[in-house]
């Protein structure tokens, strides 16, 4: 498409507090690395996220710091850069999308590209409405198409630009994975060619797994961890994190003793007998720690296992069973209460019902020690 | 009829003034961030509570021939302003100002801010922003400023007694002539021209909230979609 095929890198170091009447200030202080291709920008809601991106785009000016993309300064607090939004060249896909209700989709999608010869700019619009398969829609305005197709023309109408960055803020809420999978295989064939990097803001771990080649987590203005998402959401070392990521197990207990040659140490739950084997971590003895765990990495036997590799056997007394769909979300009584994940079929095979005892089973790597 | 006449010319200059003034001031009132803003908006309101008599006499010292509007008009034109048509344009200017202004500055700050950020990151200053996104969405309050100011100026009374007087052809309006007719007993001639001054009222109001009730529902279908009411 256009001359700038590859725009480079995108680095964002901010610094911004907010004094809100009735509410503690809020402070935002990161440093992000965006390369060509998608990062995603994970985290809960009033983490800071869309302000981060506010500043990227020009529309929040940030205390101090430096934005750069590719070669171009677009904020400098020390030289006093600030290039204002329209002059960035950034596309922003906002939650609400922000279309303009009075135009049309095409209207919508040609907005940006008033300094362009018309032919140039209609041969342009065109483009972009098949890639995004919603030539037919050309016609019609914002109200009278689906909440997918308006994702769409959002998408069209920001990709048309040929920004050197592309930012999206939660873009595809409240659309079933089918439409969400679709518009994101269009957005990544598009930046195949166009190679620019795309900051991707959501909370949900489904779009994470969807589209993880990147992964910045971030929380109360802060960033938490960064990499692949198998790495962040695997191993989560912050508690926030490890709530976010879908941990339901997260428990709190006091470090034993540490067995450094095996690479593990002995914690003791909290009010409870129950003592665990977990990976080695930055505590002592008599140290607090929190252990995380996947409710659908525990096995249940109805017998006491022999000749396991794994370490952690745990008796317990099934407290309550409720289905949620094609699962079935157990409460184990161990002296500490277990959330355990379980299929039908297990639990018919099983005889599972309430009151019956049970013992867990937990490989060592199955148990995360958990920064507070 | 001359008073006729001469009062729907006034009240279209005035209107067409105001909406070419107030645009830009509405704007302003409507994004500026300037501490000292709310002076300004209250200078704007001032005509809402002031009586016409005490605007018009301030006005009618500033257009005096030792007034500094009327030295500056004498200046330029060779003529006074007061007690005449002109004076009374500017007089009615002021006066409706807020009429004009407030239902302007309503709807500009109706338009969501999303819809600007979204049009300055796809690259438009802010006149594009005004004349793309702010006007076209904003239409209903043009309609109401423009028919307020029009009304409004076709029914003043103390404002143009104490700026323009009473000169037949040139100053004297309607509602002027209306007092006239009752001062003097014609009963039958101040009826005639106040039935005429009620219809065309009454007339342009109607069409007014007729097509404004039209565009409010189409905008307000528009604006009202399931992403804004999630």
């Amino acid at each position: 498409m256009g001359s700038e095929v590859n725009a480079g890198m995108l680095t964002a170091r901010v610094k911004l507090v907010r004094f809100r009447a009735g509410s503690p200030p809020f402070g935002l202080d990161v440093s992000l690395q965006v390369p060509a291709g998608i990062t995603i920008l994970f985290g809960p809601s009033g983490a800071g996220k869309s302000t981060v991106l506010d500043c990227i785009a020009g529309l929040v000016r940030p205390d101090s710091g430096r934005i750069v993309a590719g070669e171009k300064v677009l904020f400098d607090s020390e030289s006093g850069v600030n290039v204002p939004p329209q002059a960035r060249r950034i596309a922003y896909v906002f939650q609400t999308l922000a279309l303009f209700p009075h135009m049309t989709a095409e209207e919508n999608v040609a907005f940006g590209l008033d300094e362009l010869p018309r032919e140039e700019r209609s041969a342009r619009v065109e483009e972009i409405l098949k890639a995004l398969r919603v030539e037919k829609l050309r016609g019609r305005k914002p109200a009278e198409i689906s909440g997918g197709e308006r994702q769409r023309v959002a998408l069209a109408r920001s990709l048309v630009t040929q920004p050197r960055v592309l930012l999206l803020d939660e873009p595809l809420t409240g659309l079933d994975a089918h439409l969400k999978a679709a518009i994101v295989d269009d957005l990544r064939a598009w930046n195949a060619a166009q190679r620019i990097p795309i900051l991707y803001v959501t909370h949900s771990r489904e779009e994470v797994n969807a589209l993880g080649e990147r992964m910045i987590a971030m929380d109360q203005g802060r960033v938490l961890s960064e990499g692949t998402p198998m790495e962040v959401l695997d191993a989560p070392r912050h508690k926030l994190l490890a709530q976010v990521a879908g941990f339901e197990n997260l428990l709190s207990g006091t470090v034993m003793d540490l067995r450094e040659a095996d690479g593990v140490m002995r914690v003791r739950l909290s009010e409870s007998d129950c003592e665990m084997e977990v990976p080695l971590g930055h505590a002592a003895p008599g140290d607090s720690v929190r252990v995380a765990i996947r409710a659908g990495d525990i096995l249940l036997a109805t017998s006491q296992p022999h000749g396991l590799s794994a370490r952690n056997v745990i008796e317990g007394r099934i407290v309550s069973m409720e289905t949620r769909g094609t699962l079935i979300r157990a409460r184990v009584d161990c002296g500490v209460e277990f959330i355990v994940h379980l299929t039908p079929g297990a639990a018919r095979t099983l005889e599972l019902t309430v009151g019956v005892r049970v013992w867990l089973v937990l490989k060592t790597h199955s148990c995360h020690f958990v920064e507070e | 009829m001359d008073a006729l006449l001469l009062s729907l010319r006034l009240a279209l200059c005035v209107s067409a003034i105001l909406l070419a003034g107030g645009l830009p001031l509405a704007y302003w009132l409507a994004y500026s961030n300037w501490r000292g803003k709310f002076l300004l908006e209250a200078v704007v309101a001032l005509p809402l509570v002031l009586p016409p008599t005490v605007l018009g006499f301030y006005v009618l010292l500033a257009m005096g021939p030792r007034g500094p509007l009327g030295k500056l008009w004498l200046a330029f034109f060779g003529h006074g302003l007061a007690f005449t048509f002109e004076g009374l344009v500017l007089a009615s200017v002021l006066y409706s100002l807020p009429f004009a202004v407030q239902p302007l500055i309503a709807s500009f700050e109706s338009v969501d801010r999303k819809l600007l950020d979204a049009s300055a990151v796809l690259g438009a200053g802010r006149i594009k922003t005004f004349w793309r996104v702010i006007l076209p969405l904003s239409i209903p309050g043009v309609v109401t400023a423009l028919v307020l100011s029009f009304a409004h100026t076709m029914g003043e009374f103390g404002v143009v007694l104490m700026v323009g007087g009473n000169l037949a052809g040139v100053t004297r309006t309607v509602s002027i002539d209306i007092y006239d007719h009752v001062q003097s007993l014609e009963y039958a001639d101040a009826n005639r021209m106040a039935l005429v001054l009620l219809a065309i009222s009454f007339s342009v109001l109607s069409v007014v909230y007729a097509v404004n009730r039209h565009m409010g529902r189409q905008i307000s279908r528009r604006l009202w979609t399931p992403w804004a009411a999630k």
